[in-house]
Formats: structure tokens, sequence, C-alpha cells
């Protein structure tokens, strides 16, 4: 395990093409050269991944506390002593996770096209949808072109942050995004319900008992009493669910291959096509670090935050 | 009282609509497989066919796709029998052998199920390039056939067979392997029963190891080989029935398998993370 990251470490700081061995002669060290590309020297490459990091980050806005919300939510329903069939509820959420992603990203290949069944649905009310996949448009741009803003305020057009500039950074996901958001919520929830429901069956049901002999509403009972109480598997599904939503890959692979217009690339999509379609092993070694050191900074950070709350 | 009443058919209405959102793909999925490309873009909201078609699924035989198929079992096979044998042997070593640098490979188990596993396709390429293994089976199954979260579950396992038992078995003048195998692993059955369906589950679902570990079409799984029938052939009109039916038939050992165990999936599910 750590002789194949020491090589892929080297990789990343050589200029090695992907012929013969990386460990030959003929592959020269290049320092930080292609973490620089990446970070700090202007271009099509930093564009790239600032792309990818920007799109990357909404994916992981939207989708961690919406799955994580609708996890407990169901779990907490699925929980209700007196409630009948559970066993299929619980089959038809979970059901999702243990199907094959490659699968599951064919069958929302057809409900989200254009002639689908999505917007099939919407023109039952009035709505004509997107033609979802193909359709790079923000939707925070969206939202502010209907509130009237067409023309991007100066400030946010003129500077720009790693070769994108404030207004691109600040689009919100795409349309096509938003699909790809809908797909990994729908698909990961059951895992994660699963999770919250063992935690709600182990608690004890006496505490909940005193807090309502003591006048407490549904409400106050949840924030006071069962979240609390299920901080530790709270703090195990967002951690989950931070690491997976960094590494998205099977979606973007068999959807859109980072198109429309690149915004549904993300880094560890790029870090795949860099290497092995464009043959920039040095490249594309420097993004998976890059992302490794993401997913563990962020790790780190919510860990400390929830921390801090606790105490 | 009448608030409750109230409250839990609110209750029950949320998870109806919900699970019907869950299932209706799958319901589009299966009735869409057998209509005719026109039915599926004039009828998207319709799970039943207008007109039965299984013309799809006789285009699917003609094409890859039972290679596909094969190249899945193969490996899927292959994968799951080395990860309940290597699996439970670890497990059993690092829950009951006490031997140097225990804790140390512990850590590295856990480190490597804290390793994200987008990070690890270039290693893993560079590694299965290095041995001359690229483009081969041994490629597609040997990178695979051990994983941390299976040692993991057995190690937890293992833990709760009383020591009583072995000590028996050692008494009787049998060895660490001897009293493994004919005494921890018989009554380890639900244990190996769970290890069996995941590591099934998690083979024949996996994708990117495949992408990454072969080139050669040949060497095609189902979940490679779908990926490209879909990016691959926008050209001739969307063949929605077709890619559908694709993706039915590659679910249908995964459901079965759902279906009859799915206690276990669900059991599988806490018992790797939930410590």
């Amino acid at each position: 395990m750590v002789v194949p990251i020491l090589m892929a470490l080297w990789v990343s700081v050589s200029d090695w093409t992907g012929n013969g061995s990386p460990l030959s002669s003929r592959v020269h060290f290049v320092g930080a050269d292609n973490y620089a590309a990446l970070l700090t020297d202007p271009g099509l490459t930093q564009q790239n991944f600032a792309t990818s990091v920007r799109n990357n980050a909404y994916f992981v806005l939207f989708v961690v506390p919406l799955q994580t919300a609708l996890a407990l939510l169901l779990a907490m329903m699925l929980n209700q002593r007196r409630l009948k069939g559970k066993q299929f509820f619980r089959t038809a959420f979970y059901f999702p996770t243990v199907t094959s992603s490659v699968a599951i990203s064919v069958v929302f290949l057809f409900l989200f096209s254009s002639t689908g069944t999505v917007n099939a649905a919407l023109g039952l009310f009035g709505v004509n949808g997107p033609s979802w996949f193909a359709d790079p448009r923000g939707i925070f741009q969206l939202l502010l072109h209907g509130l009237g803003v067409t023309n991007p305020p100066q400030a946010l057009a003129a500077n720009s942050f790693m070769g994108l500039s404030w207004w691109d950074w600040l689009s919100g996901p795409s349309v096509a995004m938003c699909s790809i958001i809908v797909l990994v919520v729908w698909t990961s929830t059951g895992g994660f319900m699963l999770m919250f429901y063992a935690a709600l069956q182990n608690l004890p049901p006496s505490v909940d008992e005193a807090a309502l002999i003591d006048g407490a509403g549904p409400w106050q009972r949840f924030w006071r009493v069962t979240l609390p109480q299920l901080r530790p598997t709270l703090f195990l599904v967002l951690t989950l669910g931070l690491i997976g939503t960094w590494q998205v890959f099977d979606q973007v692979y068999v959807l859109s291959r980072g198109e429309p217009a690149k915004t549904t690339l993300t880094p560890a999509y790029l870090s795949y096509s860099t290497s092995f379609i464009g043959k920039e092993w040095g490249q594309g070694s420097a993004i998976a670090f890059l992302l490794f050191v993401v997913i563990v900074l962020f790790t780190l950070g919510q860990r400390w935050l929830l921390r801090e709350k606790g105490e | 009282m009448r608030q409750r009443r109230s409250l839990r058919w609110a209750g029950y209405a949320v998870l109806a609509v919900v699970a019907a959102v869950y299932i209706y793909p799958f319901l589009i999925q299966l009735g869409t497989a057998f209509k005719t490309d026109a039915d599926a873009t004039a009828h998207p909201l319709t799970p039943w066919p207008h007109e039965w078609s299984v013309a799809v699924f006789g285009a699917l035989a003609q094409q890859d796709f039972p290679r596909w198929a094969m190249n899945s079992v193969i490996v899927s096979v292959s994968v799951t029998v080395g990860r309940v044998v290597f699996d439970s042997l670890a497990g059993y070593a690092l829950a009951r052998l006490r031997f140097r640098g225990r804790t140390t490979v512990f850590g590295a188990v856990l480190a490597v199920l804290a390793v994200p596993s987008v990070v690890l396709l270039i290693p893993k390429f560079l590694v299965l390039n290095q041995f001359g293994m690229y483009d081969t089976y041994a490629a597609m199954i040997v990178p695979l056939l051990v994983d941390a979260t299976g040692v993991f579950i057995m190690k937890q396992f293992f833990e709760t067979v009383p020591v009583s038992v072995e000590e028996a078995a050692r008494i009787d003048g049998a060895g660490p392997l001897r009293t493994f195998w004919s005494v921890v692993l018989p009554m380890s059955r639900p244990a190996l029963i769970t290890l069996t369906i995941l590591s099934f589950q998690g083979s024949w679902n996996e994708l990117p190891h495949f992408i990454v570990s072969r080139q050669d079409p040949a060497l095609n799984t189902l979940t490679s080989g779908v990926a490209t029938l879909v990016s691959g052939q926008l050209g001739q009109g969307n063949q929605f029935p077709l890619k559908l039916a694709a993706a039915l038939l590659m679910t249908l050992p995964v459901a079965v398998v759902y279906f009859i165990f799915s206690k276990r999936f669900t059991r599988g599910t806490y018992e790797g993370v939930d410590k």
C-alpha cells in the first residue's frame, strides 16, 4: 500500500510520460512544476483545476446536507414504534444503494433526458424542463437572471482567483450538475438512513419519555434530546458524506465526462482524464494528491467544528 | 390523541411519497426495457410499454454483452472467494494471534480504510504496469482480493467468539491454523455469509478499478462495458430501451441477492463502519 503511493508521489514530481518504468533514468525530477501549473501558473491547466474544484465544492455543498437531512428524516419516521410496513420502506430506500452506480446512472440519463420522464412530469404542470445534461448554466446565475441581473457586476467579472473570475466561482452548480446531485442524493441516502436507524434503535426510550413527562414538544425533544444523542452517528455520516462527495467519479464518467462546458468536471475525473487519456501522469498524480489534501483538511476541519460546538 | 393520529398519517404520507420516488425509476427501467425506441420517446412517464418489444434483448445478445457478463462473473466470483479466504484469515490473525507489529498492521488496515479510493487509481495502475500485469484478468482481480472493510468486519466478529472454545481445541493439540479451520470458522457462518454478499455486490458494481486496470475491450466487465455503451453510441439515436435493458440485466443478480438477504446487507452497512 505504501509503495504504490510513494511511486505516485514520485510521478507527481517527475516528467514521466507513461512509457517504460517511472523509475528508469530517463525520467527526470521536475520539482514542484506539476503542482505549480495547477495552483499558481496562469493557464488552461490551472483554469481546469479551479473549475473542477468549484464544481465539486457546489456538489458537496448541496449533496451532504441534503442526504444527511433526508436520511435522518426517513430514519426518524421509520423509528415510530407502531409503523406498519417498516421492512418494505427500508428495502425501498436502501435498494438504490446496493445497485450499481453505472446502472443507476443509465436510468437517470433517461429520466433527465430532454424528452425524458422528469420533463414529461414537469410538462404536466405546464413547466418546460431544460435539457438537463446539456445545460451548462449555473443555477445561482439563473436565479439572478430571473431577478433581472443580466450583466455581471464589474467587480466580480473583472477580478479572478486561480484563473477563474469571481462571477464564475459564484455561478452555482450547473443544471447538468443538479441532475447528478439529485442522482447521488437518491442513491446514497439509504445507507446513511440505516446508520441513523440503527443508532435510534439503540437509544434508551426512557430519556425521551422523561422529556415527554417534562412537557417537551416533539420539536424540542428532537433538537434537545434525540439529536445530541445521535452526535456520534451524525459525525460519522457527515464525515463519510464529505469523503464520498469529494471523490465523485462513477456518475461523472458515465453521464457527462465533465461536459457541458466543463461544469461537471470534478478533481477525481480530471485526475483520471489527465493521466489516462491525456497521458500527463505527473499532472494527474499531482491532482490526486491535492484532492487527498482537500479531503484530509475537510475531515479535520469538520471534526474541529463539531467538537467546538459540543463543548 | 387526535393530533397524534393525524401526525402518524402525515408520516405515512411522506414515507409513501418518498418510497414512490425511490421505486419509480426502477419501474421505468423495467418497463422501458420492453419498449420500442419510439414508444420510449413518446411516453417517458408511463412505466408500461404500449407495444411490447423484446428486440433489444436480442440485440444485446448479439453484441459484446454476453462477454461482459462472463467477465463480470469471472472477476466477481474470484474476488469474492479471495476476500472470504484472505479477509477471514487476516481478521483472525488480528483478533487472536499475538505477534510483533500487530497494532501497526491493524493501524495500517484502518489507514487504508481512510485513503480515498480515487487517490489510489494512479498508484494501482503504476504497480500493475511495473509488474507487467496491465490488461490481464490478474490485474482486474488481484488488487481487489483483500479489502480493509472485510478484514475489519471479520476481526470484529472473531473478537466476539469466546476464547474458552478455542482453548479446548488447543489443549487437544490443535495448532492455530487447525483451530481456525475446524473450530472458529464453522462458528462464523453468519459473518462469512455477510462478507460473501458484500464482496460479491462490491466487485460486481466496481467501476474505476476496471477502467484503470485494462484497456482491451475483450476484458470489459458489465460496468465498464455498459458505461462505454452509454457514451459511445449517442450518434445512432437515443436507444434508451437498449441501454435500460443492459442496466436492468446488470442489476438483476444483485437485486436477487438483495431480496433474499436484505437483512445481511443492512447488517454489513453498520458493522463495517459503526465502531
